[in-house]
C-alpha cells in the first residue's frame, strides 16, 4: 500500500476518533454552566479563526487584497439581509471582478 | 440561517443552502489532490473516508510539502481538534448509548454544526444529521468531478473559487455574533489569536489556539451569553 493510502486511512481513523470522543465519552450527561458558557462560545471563536487563518494563510504569505474586498462584500450584503448564497457569489463575483483589473 | 427553525426538515434546508458552496469546495479539493498526482480513485476515497475539507487540505497541502506521513496526519490531526470541542458540544443532545452516539457524533461538520446551534449550548439533533447527510454527496460528488476535469490553479484564482470557502464561514461567524455581545467579543478575541499565531504555529494549530477565546466565557454566570 502506498504512503498516500496510508495517510488517507490514518487521517479518517483519527477523524472519527476525534468526532467520536466528546459524544461517547460526554455522553448524556448535563454540563455544569460555566463549561456550558465556554462551549456555547466556541462557535464564534472557532469559525474567527478558521476565516483568519484561511485569508492570513501560513506566516500571512497567502493574505491578498482581492480576497479582503470580497469578503467585506459577503459580510455587508449579508448585514443587509441577502441570503446566503447571494452573499458568496457576490463575494467571488467581486474577488474575480478586481482580479480582472 | 434562522436558528429558530428546527428537525430534519430544518437540516436538508441547510444542507441545501451550503449545498452550492460543499460542491464548489469539492471541486477543488477533487482538482488539487489530483494536481499534485493522487489520480482520481484516492481524492474521492478521501472525500468519503475523512469527510472533512479543511483536514483534506491540510493533509494534501503537507504531503505535498514533502513532509511525511507523520507530520501529515498530524497537521490534519491538528485542523480537525475543533471537532473535539464541537462534539463535547452537542454530546448531551445525540440519542442511544456510547456506540451509538459515537457515530452520530461524526454528522458534526462546521456548516451543520453552527446551524445546529439553538444557543446556550444546545443542538438541534436532527437538524444536524439530516444537514450532513445531504451536504455528504454533494462534497464527495464534487470531488469526483474536480478530480475528473482538474481545472488549473489559474481558474480556480481567475473565477474566485478560492472565496467561497472563507465567506461561506464568515457568514456563519455573522450569525453566532448575532447571539450577543459577549459572541462579539470572543469572535474579536479570536481573531486577534490567529492572526499572531499564524505567524509562529502551523495554521491547524492557530485555528485550535483561536478556540482559547471561548474561555472569556467562564466570566460569565449561568445562562448568561444570548
Amino acid at each position: 500500500m502506498s504512503t498516500l493510502w496510508i495517510a488517507i486511512l490514518l487521517v479518517a481513523l483519527v477523524s472519527f476518533a476525534i468526532k467520536a470522543a466528546g459524544p461517547a465519552l460526554v455522553g448524556g450527561r448535563r454540563l455544569p454552566p460555566r463549561a456550558a458558557g465556554v462551549i456555547a462560545l466556541l462557535a464564534p471563536a472557532l469559525l474567527a479563526g478558521l476565516v483568519l487563518t484561511d485569508f492570513a494563510g501560513p506566516g500571512w504569505t497567502k493574505a491578498d487584497w482581492t480576497v479582503a474586498a470580497g469578503l467585506s462584500v459577503a459580510g455587508i450584503s449579508y448585514l443587509l439581509r441577502a441570503p446566503m448564497l447571494v452573499c458568496v457569489a457576490l463575494a467571488a463575483l467581486a474577488t474575480a471582478l478586481l482580479r480582472l483589473l | 440561517m434562522a436558528t429558530t427553525e428546527i428537525g430534519y426538515a430544518a437540516g436538508v434546508r441547510v444542507g441545501l443552502a451550503v449545498g452550492v458552496p460543499t460542491f464548489v469546495m469539492g471541486v477543488t479539493f477533487g482538482a488539487m489532490a489530483h494536481s499534485l498526482g493522487w489520480g482520481t480513485l484516492a481524492p474521492v476515497a478521501c472525500s468519503l473516508l475523512v469527510f472533512s475539507g479543511s483536514a483534506q487540505f491540510a493533509l494534501a497541502t503537507s504531503l505535498a510539502g514533502g513532509g511525511g506521513v507523520a507530520l501529515a496526519v498530524g497537521a490534519a490531526a491538528m485542523v480537525n481538534a475543533r471537532f473535539l470541542p464541537m462534539g463535547v458540544a452537542v454530546a448531551s443532545d445525540l440519542k442511544g448509548g456510547r456506540l451509538r452516539r459515537a457515530f452520530e457524533g461524526q454528522a458534526v461538520v462546521d456548516a451543520s454544526w453552527a446551524a445546529a446551534h439553538q444557543g446556550n449550548g444546545r443542538y438541534d439533533r436532527e437538524k444536524l444529521i439530516s444537514a450532513t447527510l445531504v451536504q455528504a454527496p454533494l462534497w464527495i460528488g464534487g470531488t469526483l468531478v474536480g478530480a475528473l476535469t482538474a481545472p488549473s490553479d489559474e481558474i480556480i484564482h481567475r473565477f474566485a473559487l478560492d472565496m467561497v470557502f472563507p465567506a461561506f464561514f464568515l457568514l456563519l461567524l455573522i450569525d453566532e455574533m448575532r447571539e450577543s455581545v459577549q459572541a462579539r467579543w470572543v469572535a474579536a478575541f479570536a481573531a486577534a489569536l490567529a492572526a499572531t499565531l499564524t505567524l509562529v504555529v502551523p495554521v491547524g494549530l492557530a485555528i485550535v489556539g483561536s478556540g482559547a477565546a471561548a474561555l472569556l466565557g467562564l466570566r460569565a454566570g449561568p445562562g448568561a451569553p444570548r
